[in-house]
């Protein structure tokens, strides 16, 4: 067994990808294991993409093929231990398993937190039954991280439009894309009832970048990979790591074991493409595999911090839709480009709202001005029969459908966790991550607050039949069995199972994302955060791998 | 000639679509060739690659070369899931991991047979009677017709683009993609 490499990273997503960047750039050596395939980048060549992307409804939304296969590699789920230990077993919550990660299926949408996120416990104060806390850094020591990973990625979007944005300390690497049709009419009622609805942060370029094209609007963006690789999926940071020469990526390779001896990692055990045992040693390990796979892969490993995978984060999304009369085209455009972060802000009213719900305060999130884009998502939503070709002509759940969805902050609760299946095993023989969940109030006052706000909004756009939908579900009898399923969150923003902190005993890593067992093993994902805002969590991710990367090696 | 599905088999199916996504003054699902679609599916390990996944990175609609025709090579995990998937677990240690798994070939044969010989010879009316008492197979087989009728060309349905078509959707527009006008104009 030889050491031929300074550190190993698990995980090519955005946080490892970004770790790899770093890592070389400083004059490290790296081996990036990926578990699932690589259609991303020519390892020899990184100049040259791969073409296995393509705007194919079937084989992204009905075949898996990004991954993971819920067969192969399931997840399970439960709401709490009154469960058994299970009520599902399959796709719990599953981001792509690629080279590339969770960077490839996402639409791109990537703002930063705001000033109050890292400090929810002092500035907003403590919640029963949440174990609400602050961040071990600040805003204003991120800023400079969150400037690099936009110019790394490549995202475009207006410094000065959201009024509730947080400082920056320059503009944004590119101007907005084209404005969507739909999304410019609801932001057009949403500014006449006093909100602030802005041209959204997105990783799609829209212009020429980083020897990338410009988006073309195709719309399959949201699940899909790009074809033309416009979209800031890892691609940059990747191909920055392999052209020095110093990095080594490895797909179709699962990591099963962090080896560790005397508190320190010593390298990794995966098995490679044909199941053969594979080891290597390093002097550091970074571990980004997710919110839901790197809580495993350290219990797997034997790490026993008890607030390993606790206090996992989903957010609440809240769905408000109408029917427009008129058609708005959602399938030309990059899914989304209009945002509010209004139902972030706690003020006045939320404050009423929350304590007629017997709670300290609720906070909403970022809202995402969208509408539906693929036909045959649709089409499953009606029944079949005479009607079904009149109905996709008129496309009434389609292309005259508008709407919200919230991505509204969830609190952290400490029986909230993933932990490792008793007895469902992958494909490998290993246990798979199970999650046990349900919400806290909060964000179901939250999610009834804001959502009725949503509705006016839509009501002032002209749009008739609106309704709300949660995820998870809200309303109705909750214990009953027909809603468990319904109770996994569909969101793909997981966080918060390995938190970092400054007291030893409630975080999992500290304040640089060391791992308080092992301490040259750094997470580089968003396992690591304490709370989950009301915002996507990818850009905050890479902000925080570039800057716990730089403290290692530094 | 059908991959998987026998002569009969097959009548009774595209009758079937026939009433689930009937024609009326457009094509429907039967027209549109979604029977070769389901075809295909279930009979997707006799074609090399299986027809699994299309290729990239376009279709050649809109430009570029026409890489959807080119299937994706599966590893042999994908090959284990896909086939457990369709043909069921069988007996097969290694696919029942997670227990025994019924596949949708096994589903689409019973249920076939469970609509009645005389399937084909009914009137529209009687057909809606048998499929209306059918419910969990008329689920998954409506879920296949949607893909069937509204997904790309080269898995075997929407035939001659018939289901974009009626619909005024161009599909897979890249690498041609819409311009800044069609984005943001009504």
């Amino acid at each position: 067994m030889s050491r031929n490499f300074d550190t190993i990273i698990v995980g090519s997503g955005p946080g490892g990808s970004t770790a790899a960047d770093e890592l070389t750039q400083a004059g490290q050596s790296v081996l990036v294991l990926e578990r699932g395939r690589n259609r991303l980048i020519d390892v020899n060549d990184p100049h040259r993409l791969l073409s296995d992307y393509s705007s194919d409804e079937i084989k992204f939304l009905d075949r898996h093929f990004l991954g993971p296969d819920p067969w192969l590699e399931p997840r399970t789920f439960r709401r709490s231990e009154a469960d058994g230990d299970r009520l599902h077993i399959g796709e719990v919550n599953n981001l792509p398993a690629t080279v590339g990660g969770g960077g490839v299926h996402a639409d791109g949408k990537l703002p930063r937190f705001r000033e109050d996120d890292f400090l929810v416990l002092s500035e907003l104060g403590p919640v029963e039954g949440a174990s609400v806390a602050d961040w071990p850094l600040t805003y204003d020591e991120l800023e400079p991280f969150y400037a690099d990973a936009e110019r790394l990625i490549g995202v475009a979007g207006l410094a000065g439009a959201n009024p509730f944005a947080a400082w920056r300390s320059g503009e944004y690497p590119m101007p907005p894309g084209a404005p969507m049709y739909g999304s410019t009419v609801t932001a057009a009622a949403a500014e006449r009832l006093g909100y602030h609805p802005y041209p959204g942060p997105t990783g799609c370029n829209s212009v020429p970048y980083d020897g990338r094209p410009a988006c073309n609007n195709c719309g399959f963006c949201a699940y899909f990979g790009c074809p033309i690789h416009a979209k800031g999926d890892p691609v940059a940071s990747l191909r920055r790591a392999l052209l020095t020469g110093r990095a080594e990526l490895r797909s179709d390779s699962f990591v099963s074991r962090i080896l560790v001896r005397s508190n320190q990692a010593i390298g990794v055990e995966w098995l490679d493409a044909a199941g053969e045992v594979q080891r290597e040693l390093a002097s550091n390990v970074v571990v980004a595999c997710g919110a839901m796979e790197t809580p495993r892969l350290l219990l797997l490993s034997g790490m026993s911090h008890p607030e390993i995978g606790r206090n996992v984060m989903f957010h609440m999304q809240t769905f408000v839709m109408g029917r427009m009369p008129f058609r708005v085209h959602g399938h030309k455009g990059r899914s989304v480009t209009h945002l509010h972060d209004d139902h972030i802000i706690v003020d006045a009213g939320a404050r009423d709202a929350a304590r007629a719900a017997g709670l300290p305060w609720i906070k909403g999130g970022l809202v995402e001005h969208c509408s539906p884009s693929h036909p045959i998502a649709e089409a499953k939503g009606y029944s079949w029969g005479l009607q079904h070709k009149a109905l996709m002509r008129e496309s009434p759940m389609r292309d005259h459908f508008l709407g919200f969805c919230m991505q509204g902050d969830d609190l952290p609760q400490s029986t909230n966790a993933v932990d490792l299946d008793p007895s469902v095993r992958d494909i490998h023989g290993l246990p798979v991550a199970r999650t046990t969940y349900q919400p806290h109030p909060h964000e179901i006052a939250a999610s009834r607050y804001h959502g009725g706000k949503l509705k006016a909004i839509l009501a002032e756009a002209g749009a008739e039949e609106i309704f709300m939908a949660t995820s998870p579900k809200t309303t109705g009898n909750l214990k009953s069995s027909h809603s468990e399923i319904s109770m996994i969150p569909v969101s793909r923003h997981i966080v918060g199972t390995a938190r970092m902190g400054r007291d030893p005993e409630t975080s999992v890593c500290d304040e640089w994302g060391r791992l308080r067992e092992a301490p040259n093993v750094v997470i580089a994902d968003s396992s690591l955060f304490p709370t989950g805002s009301g915002y996507g969590p990818t850009l905050t991710l890479v902000a925080l791998a570039i800057r716990n990367v730089r403290a290692l090696v530094s | 000639m059908p991959r998987f599905f026998d002569e009969q088999q097959f009548d009774v199916l595209s009758a079937m679509l026939g009433r689930l996504i009937p024609a009326d003054s457009d094509p429907g699902a039967r027209e549109a060739g979604v029977q070769d679609y389901i075809d295909r599916f279930l009979g997707a390990f006799t074609f090399d690659p299986p027809l699994i996944w299309a290729g990239g990175p376009f279709s050649g609609r809109f430009g570029g070369n026409a890489g959807f025709e080119r299937f994706h090579i599966l590893t042999d995990a994908e090959v284990l899931a896909w086939r457990t998937r369709i043909e069921g677990s069988l007996g097969i240690p290694e696919r029942e991991r997670l227990g025994p798994v019924v596949g949708y070939q096994e589903r689409y044969v019973a249920g076939l047979a469970s609509l009645g010989d005389d399937f084909v010879e009914l009137s529209d009316a009687e057909q809606d009677a048998r499929l209306s008492i059918q419910e969990d197979f008329v689920s998954l087989v409506y879920g296949h017709a949607c893909e069937g009728m509204y997904g790309a060309p080269e898995y075997g349905g929407n035939q001659g683009l018939v289901g974009w078509k009626n619909i005024d959707y161009l599909g897979d527009v890249q690498p041609r993609g819409y311009t800044d006008e069609e984005v943001s104009q009504p």
